[in-house]
């Protein structure tokens, strides 16, 4: 991130004294607040925050666990729901019926409540040989939630690959499976990275939901140590751990686009 | 550059006028009723006169308590819980003790206001909507940093409920436990006590609210969950029919509920003094006879 306009060293110096100065003043503005003293002991307790450290990080590592596992399945699942949406002819109809109600119906549902109704209403039928650890349900939620989400990044990829590359691909022998598989999707993956990413840091953060079914990850094992202190400092921790876990997965998203768009410059067209 | 420049000095204006605003905030008189200076400074005699307490609402008590209030700490007409933006009620312990206490305090019911306080919103800096909160919060010296607790209304036991066909509903000790999978609400004692007295090798589960428990006790998440006994006498009369108690556990120290309030708030020593009234005259006595004199026994795990 280069500062834009002026040349140099110069705006370089601009660009860092403009930014101490704002910062500073923002300091100030929140500082002086009439309120700040009890918000600082609240928020900003230094003893809260060094024993929230010991606890939080490993309730933390339930959510990443939660979201490594999670997102493998949305991955597939998603990729199968976009194919069915795209599949042509009137013969499909009702699978691609069947594809549209199941994102209409994830996608317009809060997280919140299909966690709820799966965690606490799956297990209440007293099914044999369904599962009751709320671990399962809840990341069964989220697998059916994002998916929804994630087909519909998949299908904007898929749509945008000019249908004169399939036909070229069938002209040349390829099935319409092989064209797919080959041509079609290498191509639609690829330009919905980003988009994807997006998803996913979605998915890191909606992991917290999972704790309203009884697991004690990062965000219930900072409500238990609020409780226990009645000091919102380890809401603070628990904050700064999902943005440390966001960043690099950006700054990661960053660097791939660049590269794609650096090997399309060198191959001689952008599209 | 000029922009950059223009930008530069912007900015620090901004800096100066927050500055300067503040100023202003300090010249102001302390208008908040927050103020610990306010009540009884002068010539009257004293300071716990109705007309002399700090309220939040002039000439009413406010009081603040979650929603849904549960039995028996609060029922309506019907013996359901009960919801505090709907008719007042004096039915249930907690309901009781703060008729009595705005009653010694010398208000009348129609002066007392209750309001939806949740658990979280009980201790969060800044002005509070409530001159009290009476929602079963449990004395913790470490939770008194945030806010000041009244003296104890009702010394509190936590119970362990479980299904009365559940291998651990004849636990007769804390060993006997030791396997079982325990729940308990987010933010209670009861959950510390899963981890500081029971200690069972499962690790416990944690719940939002009473009602995501018992239903994780219904379906079998959960091997039992830990409440405060009156609580538990409930959840096992009502919520779960097929439940049972299997024993109360006794906490390192005694645990008590207490009012909360704003840190500082004057009105907290008027409150103690009408409770020690209560406790004296036998009020509070009569009070937990009437609302828990059948829920206060159960076999003691150790």
């Amino acid at each position: 991130m280069r500062p834009a306009g002026g040349s140099g060293a110069r705006s370089t110096l601009i660009a860092v004294a403009s930014t101490v100065v704002f910062a500073a003043a923002a300091v100030l503005l929140v500082t002086n607040a009439p309120g700040w003293p009890a918000v600082e002991r609240a928020f900003f307790a230094g003893d809260v925050f060094r024993e929230s450290l010991d606890v939080i990080p490993e309730a933390f590592l339930l959510n990443v666990r939660i979201f490594l596992i999670a997102e493998v399945f949305i991955l597939v699942l998603a990729l199968v729901l976009a194919i069915v949406r795209s599949l042509p002819g009137p013969v499909f109809f009702p699978l691609r019926a069947l594809a549209v109600a199941y994102t209409d119906f994830f996608r317009g549902v809060p997280t919140i409540l299909v966690i709820y109704l799966l965690g606490f209403g799956a297990p209440a039928l007293e099914i044999s040989g369904v599962p009751r650890d709320p671990l399962v349900w809840g990341v069964v939620a989220l697998v059916l939630v994002y998916s929804a989400y994630v087909s519909e990044v998949y299908r904007a990829g898929i749509d945008s690959v000019h249908p004169s590359q399939e036909a070229a691909a069938r002209s040349l022998g390829l099935s319409r499976g092989q064209a797919l598989r080959f041509v079609v999707l290498p191509q639609a993956v690829r330009r919905v990275v980003p988009p994807l990413l997006n998803d996913f840091i979605g998915l890191q953060k909606d992991t917290a939901l999972v704790a309203l079914l009884g697991p004690v990850e990062a965000f219930r094992q900072s409500q238990i140590e609020v409780a226990a202190t009645f000091n919102y400092t380890p809401y603070l921790v628990t904050a700064l751990l999902f943005v440390l876990l966001t960043i690099p997965l950006a700054r990661f998203t960053d660097w791939l686009v660049a590269r794609d768009r650096r090997r399309l410059l060198a191959a001689g067209g952008l599209r | 550059m000029r922009k950059a420049l223009l930008l530069l000095l912007l900015v620090a204006l901004l800096g100066v006028a927050a500055a300067c605003g503040e100023d202003d905030e300090d010249a102001e008189p302390e208008a908040a009723p927050t103020g610990a200076t306010d009540t009884g400074a002068a010539e009257e005699p004293d300071p716990c006169a109705t007309e002399q307490l700090t309220l939040v609402n002039e000439g009413q008590l406010t009081i603040g308590t979650d929603n849904p209030a549960f039995p028996p700490w609060f029922q309506d007409a019907e013996g359901a819980p009960w919801d505090p933006t709907s008719e007042p009620t004096q039915e249930g312990y907690e309901a009781a003790v703060a008729y009595a206490v705005a009653e010694e305090l010398g208000f009348s019911d129609d002066e007392v206001q209750w309001v939806v306080v949740p658990f979280d919103q009980a201790f969060r800096p800044g002005p509070k909507d409530f001159d009290f909160d009476i929602n079963q919060v449990s004395y913790r010296p470490k939770r008194d940093e945030a806010v000041d607790f009244s003296d104890s209304y009702y010394d509190v036991q936590q119970a362990v409920v479980t299904l009365g066909s559940s291998d651990y509903a004849d636990a007769a000790s804390l060993a006997d436990l030791q396997g079982a999978k325990l729940g308990a609400p987010v933010g209670t004692t009861s959950f510390e006590i899963i981890e500081t007295v029971i200690q069972p090798g499962e690790d416990p589960a944690v719940f939002n609210n009473l009602n995501d428990a018992v239903s994780a006790l219904k379906n079998d998440q959960v091997d039992g969950i830990v409440v405060d006994l009156p609580t538990a006498f409930f959840v096992t009369a009502v919520q779960v029919p097929k439940g049972t108690i299997v024993g109360q556990v006794a906490a390192e120290s005694q645990e008590y509920f207490g009012l909360v309030f704003e840190e500082g708030n004057p009105l907290r020593d008027c409150v103690n003094e009408a409770l020690a009234s209560l406790r004296e005259d036998g009020t509070l006595e009569a009070i937990e006879q009437e609302w828990l004199a059948d829920k206060a026994d159960a076999p003691v795990l150790e």
